[in-house]
């Protein structure tokens, strides 16, 4: 049973067990609901997992407890990994996953906090989670809270200009309870994220806005750990981490492939990524 | 019905200038409302607030788009935010007004100052004059389209008081007082003169024009209407309207499509109604620089093309 009203520091071991499950249920859900968005779920689940069950303070008998860490799914379309952890934390039941994307489910193919408040904010139109999760770590600042906000966006989101609106405006006010991730899986609908609007130098860029910037490798228990540790002691800067992640990552024939963007596995598909993620094929 | 004010007592204002003193006030008693403009606070006047409050004001910089998403995240924390600029740019930033306010409940008040061709010289780019339009269309947006001191001052309070988004609609060029401040009831037009078979309808600064209009066309008995709250629209003055006349006059400093018109024509299309509707405003074009006076004039809505209207079509 998870502790409550703490940030749970579930280690690295942990972490990869609760990934595999969450894995499981992605592709389940996804294949049930035959539309979304696998390669975007499986590159960023394993961040959304390090979050919930090692950094974030939340609770999951309560999950709206007024002093929790909020999280913000910016990449709105990779929601079934929020899904998946929410299930996981009994906070919507596992039962529900089966209604992703269907008619009168508060689990809507993208995030609707109005349906269920839980997932913070309305996401999907792709470029707006940043400036949510800022005035959210604002307002707390402003309490005088020690709650800290985190936001997940993709990388092909980051060419939306209103993110950089908010690059600039975060450092002005200290936001040293915002850390930022980016989901750097190089791939977007139209292709690699490097033809389609290159984005190098990334880390630079977030350098020049002054931002405390790191790269890590977004599969690595152990890097994003650290790279959390890390965030916590700032005492003046937003975090930004650049994750480096594989889309589709755990289902071989789904890994670094475009087209796995914004199309489901069949019933076939699904059994033989199943097999992958429970035999461990792929690490 | 309230009572129009004698000339003796008529005080001009921007109803810019209104909210800038109003939200000032409310600001101590009200410790949730937080402000944040985007580098216009010397035009929209939340610069009072500013400096009353400088922790609460959050000066963003150029960037509109991401000044509306940190208002609906600071709302997310208990605050109550105003976010500020022209209507032009603001209403501009359709997008992230109709996810991160709209869609998601949040409780933004969003502040268009320079509505209309009012606004002169500075000419079509600064102007909001396709506004209202698109904040029509966003289920759960209030829009308030004040016309003097007192009701501007009465929606502020409203706005403050009032859970979920709302757009507020503000003039920069000076308008006289009309109302009473405790007349104004969000939804509910107000009527300055009770008439017969002709209506003036009027929102924001063309109130004024209005009633300037129907003092010329006494022999009709005009009505004069302020409709101050465009969404949700006053539906049962609107048919009490349609129940008495035969015209009905509506006049706006907005494109007429998707404004107060287009709203009117909605209530009297659904009603069956047999008169005749004329949509004073912009005639579905752009504006461009000029005096305000002599804009009200050539895009037909000044209170003498409003009485000149009227004349052609009952005279």
């Amino acid at each position: 049973m998870l502790d409550t009203k703490i940030a749970q520091r579930l280690p690295a071991d942990k972490l990869k067990e609760i990934a595999k499950r969450c894995r499981i249920d992605i592709l389940e859900m996804l294949e049930k609901a035959a539309s979304g968005h696998p390669g975007g779920s499986l590159s960023c689940i394993d961040l959304i997992v390090a979050l919930f069950f090692h950094e974030m303070k939340l609770d999951p008998k309560e999950p709206l407890w007024e002093n929790r860490d909020r999280f913000i799914l910016s990449k709105g379309h990779g929601v079934p990994s929020l899904y998946a952890v929410l299930a996981y934390l009994d906070i919507i039941p596992r039962s529900e996953l089966a209604t992703l994307r269907r008619i009168n489910s508060r689990i809507q193919g993208h995030p609707d906090r109005v349906m269920l408040p839980i997932v913070e904010a309305s996401t999907g139109s792709l470029g707006q989670g940043l400036s949510i999760a800022q005035g959210i770590a604002l307002g707390l600042k402003l309490q005088k809270k020690e709650s800290r906000v985190f936001c997940l966006m993709g990388d092909g989101e980051t060419q939306e200009g209103q993110v950089w609106e908010a690059a600039l405006s975060a450092p002005k006010y200290k936001l040293n309870n915002l850390v930022v991730f980016i989901d750097n899986n190089n791939g977007q609908i139209d292709g690699h994220v490097t033809e389609v609007m290159d984005l190098r130098p990334l880390t630079d860029k977030w350098r020049a806005f002054r931002w405390a910037v790191q790269e890590i490798d977004g599969h690595d228990f152990n890097q994003i750990i650290g790279a959390l540790e890390k965030a916590r002691l700032e005492t003046e800067k937003p975090t930004l981490i650049v994750a480096k992640t594989v889309k589709g990552k755990g289902v071989s024939f789904m890994e670094n492939a475009i087209g796995w963007h914004g199309v489901t596995p069949n019933k076939e598909q699904l059994q033989q990524a199943l097999i992958e993620i429970n035999g461990g094929l792929k690490s | 019905m309230s009572t129009p004010n004698t000339p003796s007592n008529l005080k001009d204002k921007a109803t810019r200038d209104s909210f800038g003193e109003v939200i000032k006030e409310l600001g101590k008693e009200f410790p949730k409302i937080v402000v944040l403009d985007a580098d216009l606070s010397c035009s929209t006047k939340s610069i009072l607030f500013a400096k009353a409050f400088p922790d609460r004001f959050f000066q963003m910089g150029i960037a509109e788009a991401n000044m509306v998403g940190t208002a609906a995240g600071l709302s997310f924390t208990g605050y109550i935010p105003f976010c500020c600029s022209f209507g032009a740019f603001v209403a501009g930033r359709y997008e992230t007004i109709r996810v991160s306010v709209g869609y998601s409940k949040a409780n933004v008040k969003i502040v268009g100052t320079h509505s209309g061709l009012g606004i002169g010289e500075d000419g079509y780019t600064q102007m909001g004059l396709e506004d209202i339009n698109v904040m029509r269309g966003l289920p759960g947006m209030i829009i308030l389209n004040p016309s003097d001191d007192a009701t501007t001052r009465a929606a502020v309070r409203f706005a403050a008081t009032h859970e979920g988004p709302v757009y507020l609609r503000l003039t920069r060029q000076k308008l006289p007082a009309l109302h009473q401040e405790t007349d104004f009831q969000m939804g509910r037009g107000m009527v300055l003169v009770e008439g017969k078979e002709l209506a003036l309808v009027g929102t924001g600064s063309t109130v004024t024009e209005c009633l300037k209009a129907s003092q010329s066309l006494t022999q009709f008995n005009p009505w004069v209407v302020d409709i101050h709250t465009i969404k949700p629209i006053d539906k049962a003055l609107i048919k009490t309207l349609a129940r008495n006349c035969k015209l009905i006059v509506s006049a706006e400093d907005h494109n007429i499509v998707g404004g107060l018109g287009t709203a009117i024509a909605e209530v009297l299309a659904e009603e069956g109604w047999s008169g005749k509707l004329v949509r004073l405003g912009v005639q579905d074009t752009y504006g461009e620089s000029g005096l305000a006076d002599e804009l009200y004039e050539k895009y037909g809505f000044s209170a003498g093309k409003i009485t000149k209207k009227v004349m052609s079509l009952l005279g």
